[in-house]
């Protein structure tokens, strides 16, 4: 059965809760403070959202539940999406089809995680059944570990070079330094991303994200309810998402999107050169090569040699993670993989923080995350185009 | 009329659990109180967990060593108070064995340690030295010839008296050397067989006391019949004290020996405090 | 670089001591299979036995059919490691103390990946491992990867050795030096390397043949030790317990009574005293310093070993209060390492079958030399296991005891069974 297009659903009021690196308060205050920016962004009473998609890990051990009551909203519609950096990715999936159907009618796409000192350790250590058993007694180094194996093999596999993944990392900070938001303020300089503290051998300290508290949302709804509120906004264009691609792989090599790619496009009704920039899910920069690959802009394992014809800033030949990504920003938990779809927004509303791509037309945020055990399980994408 | 009375009250005293002190016992006690008074003389050593205890082949039942549990010590087992639980097997230690310790003893009258009589808890010593013979040879016998020898010159050993045969055994502090095991069993002091059947049948004294591990010598299990101050002294209802120390300090006469074990019912001895009461001036040797 | 055993430096003592930290501990229900088999120093992995999938990480249900019908088998652990890293950083204490720290990824011939531990004797990724199953100081399952061909001993990475308790250097207390199986194993001690070996002798009296040619070895020395007597326990625990890093507790009263052969409880009283409340003693007297010394750097407390028998697992009536007493041991044992868990010290069970010495004498062969309870015990020690069942009575006995307790017990009521 062919998928049925996204017709007539809009993404719109992005809306970003600064980041810190570490903040007192929960994660409910942070998703609180989040659906505040909507509902004032788009200017309507609360009560109008009667739909809401939250992704959290900080929340436990309340869910989307919870907060309905916590922050006193009445809904006909209410999803939590716990896949990490794909939620945002499978709440744009999940939304389209609720207000494509009247499910909902104003869908609410939150994601928010609070940091203290000792989160990132109590959340690595009790992460999945998983990695509990299997995982975190062999050196306790989290999700480091895991991106480290991925990214030793690729380099093996392929020929990457440290270079390779320096100049993603150098690119995205330089498109981090007009955003007000990030955390990271001074540009970074390859001999710097080199000689960085090691983690995890190969990565060093500018592979991996800053772990910070934020949030990030936007709204999900029908164009003509979108046009009648008066709201700028971007199109969606096509949606993949898929989960456990691949089990039977050795090593995570690619991502469920090389099974699914096409079809995003088909539905979008353009191929990879229809891309004006590209939101990937920068945990670590091997994966942003994985979805070079695997979301059809080079072959397997011609990610170096794409590198290398490439430039990545936002004026560049493929401008990747134009606010800075993850990488340069921050990363505030299960919003990471919100980041990129709400710089889509601001990019093709033409209501950019930072530096804005030359009139684009239409862009690519993709998901990733939930590493269960040894590989990230889930993966998705969009594409979104200019009103 | 009188007689009867006296035989009575007597029998009614018994029954009570006291009795007179028989005439010979109160004279000495009497001497006691002369002018120049007494000297008290620990005869036993402490009860505590390293004393040796008897070595028996490993398939027959042991008795145990003295042993000590903490109830508690002003702690929170007891905040104000300390006290212990013991065990200890009855012949373990400074300790009396009854008659009824022995096969041929089994049958006596008054013969475990909850009916013996009470006037036998307070008795003359009569205290053979073999220091010196054991010193020079562990496996030294105590025979008939030395009594008759010791008797010359101290008078004859009354009856109801203890025999004790000291032999400073109990200066071996290193419970190896104590002990004197080798691969051929146990080497030390004690009576031979005839001089165990002459102190108890033919001079009818209360006992036989001494200073090793026990009343019998170490390889007395080769002797006939095997152990045979056990098997002469219970089979005449004697007694036994064995593991006594200090009687270096008694004279050869004249010491009173208080040695009262402890009322177990149907008890076959037990450890006990002995001491002596030695006149101040008296017959040392 | 593999480093062989070496005598680690005297610690300066006015540093402080060390906490014992411990690897993460936590594992679900499934995942404690693997533990279970590493007790005994088995890998083994869950196999469906409807479409016969083999499943890493362990879990509830076939990954592939979805049966319930899971069992652990026992694995060769070929595979090969794919990719691997060295952590500079850790989330653990007990790693951040340890860094740097290898580890890698395997894929498993039988089609499973798996996160390990890798020797440092394994070249680098892509090659060929052997995975085996440790005991890691948390008294749970690990995965190493070792090289392909060849044994290599934990003992000879300077870092996996931390999960076995080698004696290599060590100090430790034998409670009972004087009887058979305590002289073999002072003997198989010193051969294995141990600096110093007290040796606990009671009634030092009783001349046991063999035991005054212990003296004169130079690691040995000769400790006045009864375990019956709490006293003596305190006293020795004050001189050195502090030092021992290795506690063996072989006292052992061993008599050949059931219930109506011997009347009067006082042999099996005996038993208790010495199998039981021995251990007891020793636990309340030594257990709290060993804790407080576990992390004490390379000469800290590392383990506790019993020598119980497979007896304590089930009741051979010709020897019925013994049995009781071995069990009653085995029970108390199961506490005491509950309780050293923490500190990360680790409690070790020998369960032999009937021993070539005096007690017995009448059981019919085979029977398990001196010298290869003492062999097996060292072995355990050099490894990281918990449980060991040495010899081929201990081995069957085991098999079925799990296969059917109560089956092994009306074989063992029968009487004429030759044990």
């Amino acid at each position: 059965m062919a998928r049925q297009a996204y017709d007539e659903v809009v993404l719109t009021v992005p809306v970003t809760v600064p980041y810190v690196r570490y903040s007192i308060r929960s994660a409910h205050w942070f998703l609180g403070r989040a659906l505040a920016g909507l509902i004032a962004g788009a200017k309507i009473p609360k009560a109008r959202i009667d739909g809401l998609a939250v992704a959290s890990f900080t929340l436990a051990p309340d869910t989307a539940v919870g907060l309905t009551q916590h922050l006193g909203v009445t809904l006909r519609w209410l999803d939590h999406v716990p896949m990490g950096g794909a939620s945002g990715i499978v709440s744009i999936r999940r939304a389209a089809r609720a207000v494509e159907s009247g499910d909902a009618e104003i869908v609410a796409c939150i994601a928010a995680d609070t940091n203290h000192p000792d989160s990132f350790r109590r959340n690595t250590a009790t992460f999945s059944q998983f990695a509990q058993d299997a995982v975190y007694p062999y050196g306790s180094g989290g999700p480091n570990a895991s991106f480290a194996f991925l990214t030793a093999y690729y380099m093996r596999e392929y020929g990457a070079t440290r270079e390779d993944f320096g100049k993603l990392c150098v690119a995205q900070r330089n498109n981090a330094l007009s955003n007000p938001l990030a955390l990271f303020k001074k540009p970074l300089t390859l001999s710097e991303y080199l000689n960085a503290r090691p983690i995890a051998d190969p990565l060093r300290l500018y592979d991996c994200v800053m772990p910070c508290a934020g949030a990030e949302g936007f709204l999900a709804m029908r164009r003509a309810t979108a046009d009648t509120l008066g709201l700028r906004y971007a199109r969606l264009l096509g949606a993949i998402e898929r989960h456990n691609a691949f089990p039977d792989d050795p090593v995570q090599f690619r991502g469920g999107w090389a099974l699914d790619h096409q079809e995003l496009y088909a539905q979008a009704g353009v191929g990879p050169d229809g891309v004006d920039f590209v939101e990937t899910y920068d945990d670590y920069p091997v994966i942003n090569v994985l979805q070079f690959e695997d979301l059809g802009f080079c072959g397997k394992g011609e990610g170096p040699e794409f590198i290398h014809a490439n430039t990545f800033e936002v004026s560049g030949t493929f401008p990747l993670n134009t606010s800075g990504g993850q990488l340069s920003v921050g990363q505030a938990g299960a919003a990471g993989g919100h980041l990129g779809i709400v710089e889509a927004i601001r990019q093709l509303t033409g209501e950019t923080l930072g530096a804005r791509v030359a009139d684009p037309r239409r862009g690519l945020v993709s998901g990733f995350g939930m590493i269960n055990y040894d590989r990230g399980l889930c993966s998705g994408a969009a594409v979104l185009a200019a009103p | 009329m009188k007689k009867a009375k006296k035989a009575k009250a007597r029998r009614a005293a018994d029954k009570a659990g006291s009795t007179n002190a028989a005439p010979n016992l109160r004279g000495r006690l009497s001497t006691l109180l002369a002018p120049g008074g007494v000297r008290i003389v620990d005869l036993t050593q402490t009860l505590s967990p390293g004393f040796p205890s008897i070595v028996l082949p490993p398939e027959l039942g042991q008795s145990r060593p003295f042993r000590t549990e903490e109830i508690s010590r002003y702690d929170e087992r007891g905040p104000a108070w300390y006290w212990n639980n013991v065990s200890f097997g009855e012949h373990t230690g400074t300790h009396f064995d009854a008659p009824i310790h022995w096969i041929s003893g089994r049958d006596r009258p008054n013969n475990s340690l909850h009916t013996l009589p009470l006037e036998h808890f307070i008795a003359p010593a009569c205290v053979i030295d073999c220091s010196s013979e054991a010193a020079a040879d562990a496996d030294f016998l105590l025979t008939t010839s030395h009594i008759v020898t010791w008797e010359k010159r101290h008078g004859r050993i009354p009856a109801g008296a203890w025999a004790l045969m000291r032999t400073d055994w109990s200066k071996r502090a290193d419970p190896v050397a104590y002990q004197n095991l080798d691969h051929t069993g146990q080497h030390t002091p004690g009576p031979d067989p005839d001089c165990a059947r002459f102190l108890a049948n033919e001079r009818d004294v209360l006992g036989f006391g001494t200073e090793t591990i026990g009343t019998d010598a170490g390889q007395a299990a080769h002797f006939a019949p095997p152990y045979p101050c056990h098997y002469y002294m219970h089979g005449a209802g004697k007694y036994g004290l064995q593991c006594l120390c200090n009687l270096d300090l008694l004279p050869a006469t004249g010491a009173l020996i208080v040695a009262a074990p402890l009322k177990i019912l149907e008890g076959s001895g037990s450890p006990l405090r002995v001491f002596a009461l030695v006149p101040a001036r008296s017959d040392r040797r | 670089m593999a480093e062989p055993l070496m005598r680690p430096k005297r610690k300066n003592p006015i540093s402080r001591t060390r906490l014992p930290t411990l690897p993460p501990a936590a594992r679900s229900y499934a995942a404690l299979g693997l533990t279970a088999a590493a007790a005994r120093g088995a890998f083994e992995l869950q196999v469906c036995r409807d479409c016969s999938a083999v499943q890493y990480p362990p879990r509830e249900v076939c990954r592939n059919c979805l049966s319930q019908r899971l069992v652990w088998r026992a694995q060769d652990g070929y595979g090969e490691l794919t990719t691997e890293t060295v952590l500079h950083t850790a989330q653990e204490l007990f790693f951040r103390e340890r860094l740097p720290w290898r580890v890698g990824m395997v894929r498993l011939d039988v089609g499973v990946n798996v996160i390990a531990y890798v020797h440092d004797r394994v070249g680098v990724s892509p090659c060929r491992v052997r995975i085996e199953a440790a005991l890691d100081r948390a008294g749970q399952a690990v995965l190493v990867a070792n090289p392909e061909h060849g044994r290599h001993a934990l003992s000879d990475d300077p870092k996996l050795r931390e999960m076995t308790c080698d004696p290599r250097t060590r100090k430790v207390l034998v409670s009972d030096g004087k009887s058979e199986v305590g002289q073999a194993v002072t003997r198989a001690l010193v051969a294995a390397g141990a600096d110093v070996i007290w040796v606990g002798e009671a009634e030092p009296w009783k001349k046991i043949p063999g035991f005054e040619a212990l003296r004169e070895v130079p690691q040995v020395k000769i400790v006045p030790l009864d375990v019956t007597d709490g006293r003596s326990v305190r006293e020795l625990a004050g001189e050195i317990g502090a030092k021992v890093d290795i506690l063996v507790n072989t006292a052992d009263c061993h008599r050949t009574f059931g219930i109506a052969a011997r009347r009067g409880i006082e042999t099996a009283q005996l038993e208790m005293d010495v199998n039981y409340f021995g251990l007891l003693r020793l636990a309340q007297e030594l257990a709290p310093v060993m804790k407080a010394r576990a992390a004490d750097g390379p000469t800290g407390a590392i383990a506790w070993v019993n020598v119980l028998s497979i007896f304590a697992l089930a009741n051979y009536p010709p020897h019925g209060t013994y049995s009781a007493s071995k069990a009653a041991a085995l029970s108390l044992s199961q506490a005491l390492r509950a309780e050293l868990k923490p500190a990360g010290v680790r409690v070790i069970n020998m369960f032999p079958g009937p021993i070539d010495d005096e007690w017995d004498q009448l059981v019919l062969p085979p029977k398990l030399a001196l010298a290869a309870l003492a062999a097996a015990l060292v072995e355990a020690l050099k490894g990281s296991v918990e449980d060991v069942y040495p010899g081929d009575v201990a081995q069957d006995w085991r098999a079925r005891y799990l296969d059917n307790p109560k089956v092994l017990e009306r074989e063992l009521s029968g009487g004429e069974r030759s044990v």
